[in-house]
């Protein structure tokens, strides 16, 4: 899983029947610092998160489409399970 | 999931029975600016998607999943038409 921080969504009428009901956030991954730490992608929302949370993004398929529709075998390749409060690092 | 355009369309005749009646289309993948990143790609369309539009699509194991119970080969699968499109205006450029 990576942390990344929600900047945006998208609104698809047409799109896998998966997909209906959910949320399709764009999130950028970053480092614990905050700092950008790769390229955006699309993650199905699971947690009710929202533009500018740090969240945490799965990007395994069968566990994101578990998470985010309730059952496995769904085309989708990320999903966001869990809106982060803190990171610590140790030194 | 990942944005792209659909740039072109692929025709082959000759492929794995699996294949069959499948749309195979090409798109550039893109970042939320709009803006191209990486390489063109294949993608199975599953959802109607025509030349132009903006997409978005699955990768992996999970890009077959549109068409089950075929088991259609595809690492990459188009499964959305993007109508609109909102970045936090925090987060751009």
């Amino acid at each position: 899983m990576i942390l990344a921080r929600v900047i945006g969504n998208v609104v698809a009428t047409q799109k896998d029947a998966r997909y209906e009901g959910g949320r399709i956030m764009i999130v950028r991954p970053i480092n614990p610092d905050g700092s950008d730490a790769g390229e955006e992608l699309l993650a199905l929302d699971a947690v009710d998160s929202g533009v500018g949370d740090m969240v945490v993004v799965v990007r395994e398929g069968w566990s994101a489409s578990t998470t985010s529709t309730g059952s496995p075998g769904a085309a989708i390749d990320s999903a966001i399970v869990g809106v982060v409060d803190t990171v610590e690092e140790n030194a | 999931m990942q944005l792209a355009r659909v740039v072109g369309t692929v025709v082959a005749t000759v492929k794995t029975e699996s294949l069959e009646g499948c749309k195979l289309l090409v798109i550039q993948p893109l970042d939320s600016s709009l803006a191209q990143k990486g390489q063109p790609m294949v993608a199975i369309d599953s959802v109607g998607a025509g030349k132009g539009e903006l997409v978005f699509w699955c990768r992996g194991r999970e890009a077959s999943f549109p068409f089950l119970p075929a088991e259609v080969p595809s690492d990459c699968t188009i499964v959305g038409i993007v109508d609109s499109l909102f970045v936090d205006s925090e987060f751009t450029g």
